[in-house]
Order: C-alpha cells, then structure tokens, then sequence
C-alpha cells in the first residue's frame, strides 16, 4: 500500500481505538468485572494497540524516508519543493534523491467532510508528518505506561473509598462508591482528544480537540469532586483556559476570515484541484516559503479600499485587475502586517492557557488536585504541552515580533516558575512548577527561532516529567501525603521508585558530560534537549546584544531547575526519617506500578541520543516548516527583528562553549542543594530567616493568586453582586410589583363577580324558581279539573277572541 | 224566542251542528263529572262523536244551498279517521283503566294524582 493511503488508515485506527474504549467504558463501565475492574483493561488495551499502530506507522514513514544527517546549510537551502503538491509523488522523489532535503513534504487530506456552508468547509482532515507521528508515539507510548501505572494507583478506587479530605456538612468523613472505570473512561476520552489534537488537519478540529482535552483535564482534576479545593481546582483550570481560547478564537477568525480556509496544508480535492492551505498562504513557494502577508490579509486591512474599487468599476474582472495591482502595492508598505500579528498572537493566546505560561500560568499548580496518574498524563507530559505543539505547528504563520513576544513570555515563565518551585513542600507542586518551567523552556525555544529544539524539549521532557510525576505518585502512595518535610530517608524503603526518581532528576537538569579533549558530549536526554535549547538562545545572544539577557535568564533558570530538583529528590529520598511514622508505614508500590517507571526512566535516559537510523532531533528535522531552516526575517520597509537559523547554533564552537555553560550550571544548581539538603552544611532554615520577605515572596507564588484575586475574581464578584442586588432591588421588585398589581385587579374583579354578576344571574334563577313553584299549584294531578280547565280554557279564548274583534271592529 | 226558531225550520245544516255541539257538551260535561274511568272515557266518545257529526255535516252537499263550501270526501276520510282513532283511543284507554286498577284497587280518577306537580 502506499504511503498516501497507509499511514492516514493506520492513524485513524490508532486515533479512534481509545474513543471506542471510552464509548464501552460509558455504557458497560460498572458492569465490566467487579466493580467495573475490567475497564482498566479495556482502556489500556486499546492505547496499548494505537502505540503499537502508531509504532507500526512511525516505522513506514522512517522506511520511505530515513532520516539524513542534519545541520548542513546547504540541505535546508535545497528544500524548497513545491509543498503544493501533496500527492505521493513527492516521496517517491525524495527516495530517488534522499539528500536534496531532510524535509519531508507532510501527508494531507480529509478524511470526513462534516458540513461546507459556502466557503466555509468543516471536515475531519490530517495532516501527517514526522512531528505528527513522534507526537503520536509519545503520546501513546507515555499514555500506555501511565494506564498501566494506574492500575496500582487507583486500586483503592474498587472498594468504597473514605475520603477523608472531602468534608460534608454533616462533619463525617465522605464515604462513596468507586469510581475505578470512571477514572479510565475519562483518560480514554482524554487518549482519544489528545490523539485528535495532534492528527488534526485544520485549524477548525484543533479547536475542537483543544477543547475536548480541555474538559478531560477539567473532569480528571475534579476527579476527587467532593473535595472543596479539586472541585475549585477543576474550576479554575477551566476558567484560567477559557480566556486564553479567547484570544485562539480571534486568532482563527482572523485566519479564517482573510485566508477562506481552516486546513494547514493544501488539500487535494476530489475533482483534481488543490485547496490553497493556510501555510502555503502565508509562505508560498513562489516566495521561497518565505514569510509575506496573504493578499487575503491585505484585502481585509484594506477593505474599504477595495470595496471603492468595486463600487467605482463597473465589470468584475477589470476590478479584480485594479485589486490585484493594489493590493501589490499595499504590500509594499506593510499593509495587513499587523492583522498578521495578531492572527499569530491570537493563537499563541491559545497556547499560554493551554500550555501555563506566564500570566495563565497559575492553574497548572492547582490542578495537582486530581490523581497523580493524570498529572503525569496530562498536566506534564501531553495536553500541556498541546499549547507547545501547536506553537510548533503554526510556526509558519508566525511573524518575527509574535516570535519574540513567545520568547520574552516563554522566559519570564520559566524563571518565575522556578523560582517558586524553590519554595514549594508539597511534591506534586514542585514538580507542577518544574513543568510551567520547563513548558516555558520549549515556548522560549520556539520564539528564538529554535524550533527542532523546542520540540525535542517536548519530547524528552514528557518523558522525564512523566517518570517524575509517576514516582511522586508512587511516593504519595506509599507515605499518603504530600509533604516533603514529612518524609526522607525512603530510598531504603522504595528503591525501585528512588533510583528511577534519580533518573528523572538527572534527566530534567540536563547531566551530562560536554564535549572535551576530543570525546563527544555524553548525558542523559535533559543534557541533549536544553543544550539546544540553550545553545539557540545563545545564538541569537551573539547575533544581537537586545536579547542577550534572554540567555542568561535561561541559563539562571538551568541552575535553579538543578536545585529544586535535586532539594526534591534529598528531601524526599535522602537523610534520615523526618516522620517516623510515615516512614514505617511507607512500602514499595506494586509491580505495576514501579514497571512503568523502569520503562520511562529508559526513555528519559536514551530518547535525546543520537542513533544514526533513529533519533529524535533528525526526525524533527523532517518536520520543520519549509521556509524557516534559515532563520525567520520578514522583508519590509518597516525593520523587522530577525532570528538566525536554527543550524548555526549547532556550529561546534557555539555549541561547546553554551554545553560547559549549561553543565556549570547545572552542577552549581546540584552542588548548592547537596550542600543545603544532603550534607547540610547549611541550615534552609537560617537563609530562611536571612531572606524573609523574598522567602514569603516565593511561598506566595510572586502574589499571582492574590494578584488575580484583587485584579479579576474580587472585581468580577463585586460586579455579580452589584448585578445581583440590581436583580433584587430592580428587577425583582418590579415583577414583584407588578404581581402585586395583578393581585389586587384580580380581588376587585373578584367582588365585582361576586356581588354584581353572580347577584344578577342567582337573581334571576331565584325568580324563575319562585314563579316554577307557584305555577306548579296548578298541576293538581285531577283529571276532571284538567278537563274542565281544557274547557273552560278554550271558551275563554274564544270569548277573549270575539271580544277583542268587536273591540277592534267598534273602534 | 228567536233563537228557537230552528225548531221550526226544515231540517239544515244548522240543526246537524247543533246535535253536535249537544254531544261535544255532553261529552265535555261527562267527562268533568264522572268520576268512573269508564264514565270519563264514554264521555270522550262523546265528544269525538260530536265532531264527527259536525264533520259529515259539513261534507254533506246536500245539507247546504251553495255547495261552494263543501269538504267533499274530506269530511268524511276524518270522520272515517275518527272512528278508527276512538276504537285505538278505547284500547288504550282501557289498558290504562286495567293498570290503574291494579295500582289503586279502584278507578276512580280522583284517587290518582300521582302527576301532581
């Protein structure tokens, strides 16, 4: 089969399985085993089976596209095919020619047409390259360990559970059901939407599946709803994210609107022709993939313009001539740019709720309120990270100044999130802040124009923070809480989970050994992924002194992800027992649960190497949107900033001096929480009392919460009570009012019913009842009386008769 | 007296309506004062026959100068009618006599005011 029909088959297939699994679990879930402990299998069965598809389909595509070495200038600057051209023939070419590109041209197409009105095309697309398959590998791979993994952890959930956390009214500790098929329904949903995410073809589905990953994560977050803070938790989450869809949705009119089409790529349509996507729009190929301003983009900044042209020119097409010629002119001097702008910041608004980044970024931490398998799912490795991959996705639409403000944004992000994490006790909260750190790494990457980085910061993150989240789960199990300062000293008790909690820490704080005399850099995959990372941002540093300090805030950032990690890992694993009664009662978790982690904990090690046939930069390589492997510029009147291209940064020099940069300071983040947490040369608690209004600072999260409370929540309930009591005093009283009115119209009306009608028509029935009663003396029942009155009656008549005729005669 | 004049005057048309008008008074009388359910129906015998009379009086060419006003056979199809509507009304009547006999014991019209209103 080819690849054309192949991979799209074997994607839906893997996309779909997960969504019959939470279609089964819906309607048979507590009928599946005892206490619905079947559904666990059904769900992991069915994720086990799309990584095994997803596999299968990475392998096809590796197949009929391997990968070739990269950072070359000279490959990137050949890889300019013609994208229009979204038919087979183009793979076929590249197997003829494997090196005149390590950008392979992305499989596009719909699979289901959903409604058209007009221009307006809904359909359920793909758009499948090798950033979509890695995307689906990870996800499922990661997904599979954590269902596993959660079979172990959510074991008590078979039973009636206790909740002690949860406080009724009545003051007893909450008693309920269950909810073990719950939990692998809503994480199939969750599989399914994410999965979705990633394969969608257009920008129309994306929505949806943002949303849809959106509610999983609301629903798994409130998973514990008795409790006030999940419940609360659940609801910021969703509130915190709605505003960043705000900004996606004007984004997507914006594109929408100019561009007349959802769809990424060109889609070919069945009569032959091919439908002009987004990213062709904004860099087509006659411009070298580079960057300009659609002329859709331009007729809508411009539309009054052309709407007088239209109203001056009488034919169409002499009118279209004239736009045309406008329109060329226009883009001269910018016209439209803007509009660009914002379409691209509108999206990227998207991206900050979705992904936690600085100002949204204050629900991720509270989401820690749900099970400690879906932090590890969904809060750290996949849908968080959603905002990142569609960053990466747009990538092609993004101006250089919107790159910037990701930059500037994923900075700030990552430095205030560490900072907090410094502070933190409870486990999950430190790690929550070690992933709004590290999500703002990959969004710092991207906006550097580092975007292979970026995303394989993505990659190797989801897997270490995966296996940290899971190994703080496995922790929280064993001690049942959340404290550090409760625990230590576990590593005797649970080895299984502190070895691969090691693991992880030296994975997130980049160890590794940095090229010197001669030897290659060697480390574990954090080493690999920050470095690039690093290493872009030091690129652009030298290119220009304006965003130098960029450089040396990540930098920072390295050394505090180093030390909070390993201040997590010393207080948590090492020293003596702090709580002796936790301690006695901690335990290794099960099989199933230490399991996964082995298996991630190799993933964190190996999935930044370098393995000539298979690694993940070379393979990210592939993906990366035509028109950006040398750098991003704009052409314009106006200057725009400029990003150098991603490859310089893998210049041996560069990179050397950025790797001892980034090991420096690593090992300084390392050496300064050995001295303060393992040897405890210093006292925590003294530079405590040394830096307490920064300490305070820190353990009030820079404020934020109690910023947005004065900023938003206060004023937003000020308003609903203003509202409220307009309700009341306004509104209300009005209807109230006006019921009174009604009231009092309709007692009147009563007594006038009462009195007047019914006295006129009872009246009139008394009086023909009375008269009845007196006419009914005549009725004797005398047969002879009746015979004589017949008589005399009919005498009578005839006498009355005669009388009255003389009378009228005689007149 | 005047009014016996018809006494002695041939025999006309008057002289039948005055036989009739005697039964239909007879009959209207005996019906008022009897007080035997036979009595009462005689009486309507009576009075039927009295307009029976009147009836073929008046269908009689004979009895009459100008025949202008006569009933022709009219007269006497109703009188026919009559007849045969007395013999039914008798039936009935007697009936009625029987089962009043069987309620009161007696058929005397004035022990039954069971239709007093």
């Amino acid at each position: 089969m080819e690849l054309a029909t192949l991979l799209p088959l074997l994607l839906l297939l893997a996309w779909l399985l997960p969504l019959a699994s939470f279609t089964l679990i819906v309607f048979a879930g507590p009928r599946l085993g005892r206490a619905g402990h079947k559904a666990g299998y059904v769900a992991t069965g069915a994720i086990g089976i799309s990584l095994f598809l997803s596999l299968l389909a990475l392998a096809c595509w590796l197949w009929h596209h391997p990968l070739t070495p990269s950072h070359h200038a000279e490959t990137h600057a050949a890889a300019s095919d013609d994208p229009a051209d979204p038919t087979h023939e183009r793979s076929e070419h590249e197997q003829s020619a494997p090196h005149t590109g390590s950008t392979a041209s992305p499989l596009t197409g719909d699979w289901y047409t959903l409604a058209e009105f007009g221009s307006l095309r809904l359909t359920i697309g793909y758009y499948i390259d090798a950033l979509t398959l890695g995307m689906f590998v990870m996800v499922s791979l990661i997904a599979t360990c954590i269902h596993v993994y959660s079979f172990g952890y959510m074991h008590e959930e078979l039973e009636d559970v206790t909740d002690p956390l949860a406080s009724p009214s009545s003051g007893k500790p909450l008693v309920r059901a269950g909810r073990f098929h719950r939990f692998f329904q809503y994480m199939s949903l969750f599989c399914f939407s994410m999965l979705g995410l990633v394969v969608a073809g257009n920008v129309a589905m994306v929505f949806v599946f943002w949303e849809l990953v959106g509610i999983c994560s609301y629903l798994l977050i409130g998973f514990y709803i008795e409790r006030k803070s999940a419940s609360t938790a659940a609801n910021k989450a969703f509130i915190v994210n709605r505003v960043g869809d705000f900004g996606m949705i004007v984004g997507l009119m914006i594109l929408f609107g100019a561009l007349g089409t959802f769809s990424f790529g060109d889609v070919a349509q069945s009569d032959g022709t091919v439908r002009k996507g987004i990213f062709s729009q904004v860099r087509p190929a006659e411009n070298e993939h580079q960057l300009i301003v659609p002329d859709g983009l331009i007729r809508m900044a411009a539309a009054s313009q052309m709407n007088s042209i239209y109203a001056s020119v009488p034919s169409n097409e002499e009118a279209e001539e004239l736009i045309g010629r406008r329109v060329a002119e226009l883009r001269k001097v910018g016209t439209g740019y803007w509009l660009l702008v914002l379409a691209g910041l509108g999206i990227f608004c998207g991206c900050v709720g979705k992904s936690a980044q600085f100002p949204l970024h204050v629900w991720l931490p509270d989401a820690m309120e749900g099970p400690t398998p879906v932090s590890a799912l969904i809060h750290a490795a996949t849908m968080v990270a959603a905002g990142v991959y569609l960053v990466g996705r747009f990538y092609p639409v993004f101006a250089p100044e919107v790159l910037l403000t990701i930059a500037c944004v994923g900075c700030i992000t990552l430095f205030v999130a560490a900072t907090i994490a410094i502070t933190a006790t409870d486990i999950k909260r430190v790690l929550a802040y070690s992933t709004v750190s590290q999500l703002g790494y990959m969004m710092f990457s991207l906006g550097l124009g580092g975007w292979a980085a970026g995303l394989f910061h993505l990659f190797t993150h989801a897997f270490f923070k995966a296996l940290l989240f899971l190994c703080s789960g496995s922790v929280i199990h064993a001690c049942h809480t959340n404290e550090m300062p409760e625990m230590g000293g576990l590593r005797k008790k649970m080895p299984w989970t502190a070895w691969t909690m090691l693991v992880g820490c030296l994975a997130i704080s980049g160890a590794g050994i940095p090229a010197m005399l001669g030897m290659k850099g060697f480390g574990l995959s954090g080493y690999y992924s920050k470095d690039s990372i690093l290493a872009q941002a030091f690129s652009v540093a030298s290119q220009s002194q304006t965003y130098g300090w960029l450089f040396y805030v990540a930098a920072g950032g390295a050394a505090i992800t180093a030390f909070y990690m390993f201040r997590l890992w010393f207080m948590t694993f090492a020293g003596s027992p702090r709580n002796q009664h936790v301690y006695d009662h901690a335990h290794e978790s099960p099989a199933s649960m230490y399991v996964p982690l082995v298996i991630l904990a190799f993933f964190a090690v190996v999935a930044g190497w370098k393995l000539p046939s298979l690694n993940l930069p070379d393979l990210l390589e592939q993906a990366r949107p035509l028109g950006t492997a040398e750098g991003i510029s704009f052409a314009g009147e106006i200057a725009h900033p400029e990003l150098p291209a991603e490859h310089r940064s893998h210049e041996e020099t560069l990179h050397r001096t950025v790797s001892w940069i980034a090991f420096g300071t690593a090992l300084t983040g390392f050496a300064i929480a050995v001295l303060f947490y393992l040897l405890r040369i210093f006292n925590p608690e003294t530079v405590r009392k040394w830096l307490a209004p920064l300490h305070a600072f820190l353990i009030h999260k820079w404020f934020f919460d109690e910023l947005y409370e004065y900023a938003f929540v206060k004023p937003t309930l000020l308003l609903s009570q203003v509202a409220a009591a307009f309700d009341r005093l306004v509104i209300d009283r009005l209807a109230d009012g006006s019921a009174r009115f009604c009231v009092t119209v309709a007692r009147l009306d009563d007594v006038i019913d009462r009195y007047v009608v019914d006295w006129a028509a009872n009246g009139i029935g008394r009086l023909t009842y009375r008269i009845g009663l007196w006419l009914r003396q005549v009725q004797t029942g005398q047969l002879r009386q009746y015979v004589v009155m017949i008589a005399v009656s009919t005498v009578a008549l005839f006498l009355l008769i005669v009388v009255c005729r003389n009378l009228m005669l005689f007149q | 007296m005047s009014f016996l004049s018809f006494l002695s005057q041939p025999v006309s048309l008057s002289h039948y309506l005055i036989v009739g008008a005697v039964l239909f008074v007879c009959g209207i009388v005996c019906m008022a004062t009897k007080r035997n359910a036979i009595g009462v129906l005689m009486g309507v015998e009576l009075v039927l026959n009295g307009a029976a009379v009147n009836f073929v009086a008046f269908s009689s060419p004979f009895l009459r100068a100008d025949s202008q006003l006569s009933l022709g056979l009219d007269g006497h199809l109703i009188t026919l009618f009559i007849i045969v509507l007395a013999a039914a009304e008798a039936a009935v009547a007697l009936a009625i006599a029987l089962c009043y006999y069987n309620t009161h014991a007696t058929i005397d019209v004035d022990e039954g005011d069971e239709l007093k209103g």
